[in-house]
């Protein structure tokens, strides 16, 4: 249909879409209903990957015990996808193809070095998270393709995780969100580190430069307080309502108290 | 734009009741709701999906009307606010638990609200406040300012759970 | 008398039934045959010129029935502008809107044509082919820059931008300046806020060619000012037009106005002889209905060093918004609330009024007292904090004392009359509010806090409210043949729960139950004269004249009864919807026997002395407004890293007199502090400075949720009003109009440490640390100075 429809649009959970289309920012000749098509949802899960098909609703998600016992990060972050009604329509594959600068899908999708599948009549694309963003609300999906899976690469049990979001009304657009996934050895220093804001630029902006800092260190109060110094240097958007600078110093303080939680989890995890 | 209406055969059930009908592509399910079936309970307060003045029960959970195609509930089940009650008429436990505690004022996010309410207190019958305030907080009153929303909500859970045991 | 009382009980509400079960008639709910659906083509500049409106192509759309611009309205619209209701000799321009603008647009949203289709998807999607071209001129975005000299004007027509100009004042000003021991001054900014009912606004309405008259239906508070607009558009006499209300989703304030919209829907029926509908979406709502709030103060107190204040004096520049139509009554009322429950020895303030490119600004809830209470309870917290006395100390030193009572303030109010506080006990309001607050062991839960690295504050707001206001609200009492009760009142309830409250004033004194009783709310028809809902009014006014107009009728029900029995009327009462001879075995007659006796069966004769029908009419007119007051305490924490606040604790001490139902007045109360919360932390219409809105969707404008307003501990005094059988005053405004006062000083005195002071609301969390940010700044500043000294 995509290929003989013109001016047709794809349309999973909606809540994006059909709010944008309500508001003739958007408009479309055709919608291609994808929420019939069963094969198109389901949740795998196994010893390293989590994978999800595009369809699959959050609340799906949500309600999936052995993922959120297996990787807690998902449970924190999906409770700020909007609010309850969203979550029961909205899918993942909707969300990451909608690629709003703050989606928190998209952000767990750049910390677990997501695999993104799109598929075309016949053929199949794998494309890696960081290669998938092209531009402001623009993912690298072609004209005739669907994101039909997406692979979350797990991190070993006993890691520590934080998911967390500023915003004045929960369920509203983040105006800075991070996430972050520690693991460290039996003394305490962090092995591993991954952390990734949203909100902040067309695209969720993993801080390498974080991490890198953070990685073979022990754990304290300045190590932590560097490292939102540091996120907070990014270059950030900005605009009439909220600037530039109000993110970074939000950025850094998140990062900061993100840091402090995960390893402290981490910590726990060790200690259990 | 389109050059002319599309249009699909539907059939749904609402409130129990089968209906088949003829919709626009374009109409919401909230549209629907109202003018193709009479049943104007459900409410639209922004139809950009914020407020959920339109929220619905489609198999069982609360959806926004107003994000949602009316060809898209095509064979499914509905649950609106006109739903709520029994045959007779008589206020569910959630409707009494509101006029008993005076959780509605002007009564145009009450639908949206209750319906919910209804789905969130069957996942969660034995809620407490936070969540409940939690589960609310993808609805928005302009006029009671929630705390007698909460008290209801809380009240009816209760009656509920003794009603269970 | 009855048996049971009423008046005073938390009773449940008549309203609730119908609501529950989705019964609720909404306007856009309306089912009419033949029903047409309206979408108006907006401008998308804040100011412009336009000289010719190509609608061809949308012509052609499908579902299209006709397209009208200002010149294809009838001639009798033609050059004229919505009737100005409240005219003010203050005004020097006094423009209302066109029904369609005919050659100029001076805000973004304003309409200049409106389609009329089968459906309103067709109507929308045929507006957008509209072409209008425009021709842009300079626009202004805030009302102290339109008065600069030298800014575009708002009204091409004009030389400036000024509305109207007047001063208020009593006492010798000066001399209080010069006695002053400490001046201070201080700059306030209220910023814009929008109302936000959960139902948009809505117009339908069919003209009878028959009867040569219009039915209207509007989501309206007042649909005799709508009835009074059309009469005056269309130069009809008001008994043809017929303007009914159905149920409301909320007002708030902006329903109370007359909308192009309320003039163009019945044109366009009358021209196309078909009803047609028009409902506004939110997005809609955010560019053209009424807003409020924005406003600039330059305020000097004069105090003696014991803070008792001995002047005020200043400027305010009010913003109208692109046009004028309520006149400058909030102005006024911020005006002359400002001096609130203090005894301020002077006080001079002059007021500019100024256009500007943005939606016109009209009261809502608290209509322009919510600025006023916050710049006299931030001066009360300047002084404190300036002379060193503790905040609740300065404002008790300032009280007007209970044994003042009545009081004249020294100002008159809008209707004319002096200012007079009939009752009130403001020092015990306080103290009332503080302690239930906890306020004497603040500090040490404040330092306790701080040494665990969080910042919490305290806040006290306290008010004095004129409500009440007249003229009337009248109230008609008819028994029915079939036994019911009906009440008609001008009075028109957008959540307010009128009929439940109006209905238990009736059944005390004619011993029904309140279900047999029928409230019939907001229709011209019904209820030929009458003002509406809004300004806290209808509890004073409508419950005044149900009070009277029972009793008339409870007279008329015994005398009826005794001249059928040949009793006297002391051997008689009315008890459950008959009159009963007292004793035993005493006979009775029914309500309803009694009605159809006097309808006008032919050959029945009257008894002696009887009127036909039994029916009684009371228009209580209130002497002046009566004077509703309060105290809130707001406790708050504050994220100095983030700026974000959350309200720990609230609580409200109101006193609005007597109370018929307290449940109901207790969700006003809560209902007014949520909206005050939002005016306080969230709410903020915002327009770049070309008068652009950039805040045009629930995503950028905040409302308050669920899971950030806090259950208020609401305390209630009763200082019964002196001036109405009832004893009652307002209570729908009360919750809302110190609670932004009371948060932001609770915000500034969390972030003590940080010495900031905050003059504006609402408050960002970025604005917080902004501020925070500035703060440390000039402080490294003085001290490298100092340094180098």
């Amino acid at each position: 249909m995509l290929a003989t429809l013109k001016n047709a649009r794809l349309l999973s959970g909606g809540q994006s879409l059909m709010s944008m289309m309500n508001l003739r920012y958007v408009t479309a000749d055709h919608l291609i209903d994808l929420n019939r098509v069963q094969e198109l949802a389901g949740i795998a899960l196994d010893e390293t990957h989590l994978r999800v098909r595009g369809m699959t609703r959050q609340r799906s998600l949500l309600e999936h015990q052995p993922l959120l016992a297996r990787a807690p990060i998902f449970r924190e972050a999906l409770e700020f996808v909007g609010h309850i009604q969203t979550r029961n329509r909205g899918t993942v594959g909707g969300s990451l193809a909608h690629m709003d600068p703050a989606a928190e899908l998209m952000g767990l999708a750049a910390l677990m070095d997501a695999e993104i599948t799109m598929t075309s009549e016949g053929t199949q694309r794998q494309v890696a998270i960081a290669d998938y963003p092209l531009g402001y609300m623009t993912p690298n999906i072609e004209p005739l393709e669907i994101l039909t899976d997406v692979a979350f690469e797990l991190w070993p049990e006993g890691h520590g995780w934080d998911f967390r979001e500023f915003a004045q009304c929960h369920g509203d657009f983040a105006v800075v969100g991070v996430g972050t996934l520690i693991a460290n050895d039996d003394s305490g220093m962090i092995e591993r580190a991954a952390t990734v804001l949203i909100g902040v630029d067309d695209q969720p902006v993993r801080l390498r430069d974080v991490e890198d800092m953070l990685t073979g260190e022990t754990p304290s109060e300045s190590l932590f307080r560097d490292a939102g110094a540091l996120a907070s240097k990014h270059d950030m958007m900005g605009d009439a309502l909220v600037t530039s600078a109000y993110r970074k110093q939000i950025a850094g303080v998140l990062v900061r108290r993100s840091l402090t939680q995960a390893v402290k989890r981490a910590t726990e995890q060790k200690n259990v | 734009m389109s050059e002319g209406q599309h249009t699909h055969t539907v059939t749904l059930t609402v409130n129990g009741d089968v209906h088949t009908a003829e919709v626009e592509d374009r109409f919401s399910l909230a549209d629907f709701l109202r003018k193709k079936l009479g049943l104007t309970g459900t409410h639209l307060g922004c139809e950009h999906g914020v407020c959920g003045a339109c929220t619905v029960l489609v198999e069982g959970e609360a959806v926004r009307g107003c994000l949602m195609l009316a060809v898209q509930a095509d064979g499914q089940e509905v649950t609106t606010i006109e739903g709520l009650a029994d045959i007779g008429g008589n206020l569910n436990t959630l409707q009494q638990a509101f006029m008993d505690n005076h959780s509605l004022q002007c009564g145009f996010c009450t639908p949206g609200i209750l319906t919910t309410l209804t789905a969130f207190l069957q996942d969660t019958p034995d809620a407490d406040e936070i969540s409940i305030r939690k589960a609310l907080s993808g609805n928005i009153c302009r006029c009671t300012g929630y705390d007698t929303i909460v008290r209801a909500a809380l009240s009816a859970a209760a009656t509920l759970r003794a009603g269970q045991s | 008398m009855s048996g049971q009382t009423f008046v005073g009980q938390s009773v449940k509400r008549l309203e609730d039934p119908d609501l529950l079960r989705g019964h609720g008639q909404f306007l856009d709910d309306l089912k009419l045959p033949g029903l047409l659906e309206a979408a108006f083509v907006r401008s998308p500049l804040a100011h412009a010129r336009f000289t010719s409106i190509d609608t061809r192509d949308a012509q052609d759309m499908p579902g299209v029935v006709a397209i009208f611009t200002a010149k294809d309205l009838p001639k009798v619209m033609q050059g004229k502008r919505i009737l100005l209701q409240v005219p003010n000799p203050a005004i020097t321009n006094p423009v209302t809107q066109e029904p369609l603008a005919s050659e100029e647009v001076c805000f973004v949203g304003e309409a200049v044509a409106v389609v009329v289709a089968d459906t309103r998807h067709a109507a929308e999607d045929a507006a957008e082919r509209v072409i209008v071209d425009w021709e842009p001129l300079p626009a202004n975005g805030h009302c102290e820059q339109a008065l600069k000299p030298g800014a575009g004007v708002v009204h091409a027509d004009m030389q400036d931008n000024v509305a109207a100009r007047f001063s208020l004042g009593y006492g010798d000003i000066d001399k209080a300046f010069k006695n002053a021991s400490h001046v201070l001054h201080e700059r306030y900014e209220p910023h814009r806020g929008t109302g936000h009912p959960m139902e948009c606004r809505g117009v339908a309405a069919i003209y009878d060619t028959f009867a040569e008259a219009f039915r209207i239906w509007s989501s309206t508070q007042t649909p005799h000012n709508t009835q009074r607009g059309v009469v005056d558009m269309f130069d009809m006499p008001e008994d043809k037009i017929r303007v009914i209300t159905p149920d409301v989703g909320g007002g708030f304030g902006p329903k109370n106005q007359v909308y192009p919209e309320e003039m163009v829907i019945p044109a366009v029926a009358q021209l196309l002889s078909r009803p047609v509908k028009w409902v506004e979406d939110r997005r809609e709502h955010f560019m053209t209905t009424t807003q409020e709030r924005d406003q600039v103060w330059e305020l000097s107190a004069a105090s003696d060093k014991c803070g008792v204040i001995l002047g005020l004096k200043g400027t305010l520049i009010h913003d109208t918004g692109a046009y004028l139509p309520w006149g400058t009554i909030m102005p006024y009322i911020s005006a002359a609330t400002v001096p609130g429950p203090y005894r301020l020895g002077a006080y001079k303030l002059d007021i500019t009024v100024a256009f500007t490119n943005m939606v016109p600004t009209t009261p809502l809830r608290g209509a322009g007292r919510p600025q006023a209470v916050f710049v006299m309870e931030r001066m009360c917290d300047l002084i404190a904090r300036e002379l060193g006395i503790d905040a609740a100390e300065v404002r008790r030193r300032n009280f007007i004392p209970a044994d003042s009572m009545p009081y004249e303030m020294g100002l008159t109010y809008r209707d004319g009359a002096p200012i007079i506080y009939d009752s009130g006990d403001y020092p015990e309001a306080q103290a009332q509010a503080m302690t239930r607050a906890g306020y004497d062991t603040f500090s040490e839960r404040q330092r306790e806090a701080l040494a665990n690295n969080r910042y919490i504050g305290i806040g006290i707001g306290n008010y004095v409210e004129g409500t009440g206001l007249g003229p009337f609200e009248g109230a008609t009492i008819r028994i029915l043949t079939n036994g019911r009760v009906a009440i008609y009142t001008g009075a028109t309830p957008a959540g307010q729960s009128h009929r439940t409250t109006l209905a238990q004033i009736c059944a005390d004194q004619l011993g029904v139950d309140m279900s047999n009783i029928d409230v019939v709310v907001g229709d011209t028809g019904m209820m030929p004269r009458g003002a509406g809902t809004y300004a806290s009014r209808i509890t004073v006014n409508a419950g005044s004249s149900v009070q009277n107009a029972s009793i008339e009728l409870h007279g008329k029900l015994l005398k009826l009864a005794a001249a059928k029995f040949d009793v006297t009327e002391d051997d008689l009462k009315c008890i459950g919807g008959f009159v009963r001879i007292k004793g035993a075995q005493g006979d009775s007659i029914s309500f309803s026997d009694l009605a159809k006796m006097t309808s006008g069966t032919p050959g029945y004769v009257l008894p002696k002395g009887i009127t036909p029908d039994l029916e009684a009419s009371a228009y209580f007119t209130p002497p002046q407004a009566t004077y509703s007051n309060g105290s809130h305490v707001a406790e708050v924490g504050v994220d100095p890293e983030t700026g974000l606040v959350t309200i720990l604790n609230y609580t409200v001490v109101h006193d609005c007199g007597n109370v018929i139902n307290p449940m109901l007045v207790d969700g006003q109360v809560q209902g007014g502090v949520a909206h005050g919360i939002g005016n306080a932390l969230l709410e903020r219409m915002i327009y770049d400075k070309d008068g652009n809105p950039l805040t045009t969707t629930f995503a950028d404008y905040m409302m308050p949720r669920a899971d950030m307003i806090p259950n208020c501990n609401i305390v209630h005094m009763e200082s019964p009003s002196p001036l109405n059988p009832l004893g009652v005053k307002g209570a729908g405004e009360g919750g809302t109009i110190p609670a932004p006062a009371a948060i932001i000083a609770a915000v500034e005195d969390a972030l003590r440490p940080f010495d900031i002071r905050i003059t504006e609301f609402p408050i960002s969390p970025q604005r917080i640390v902004a501020l925070i940010a500035e703060a440390a700044q000039e402080k490294n500043g003085e001290q490298s100075n100092d340094a180098k000294q």
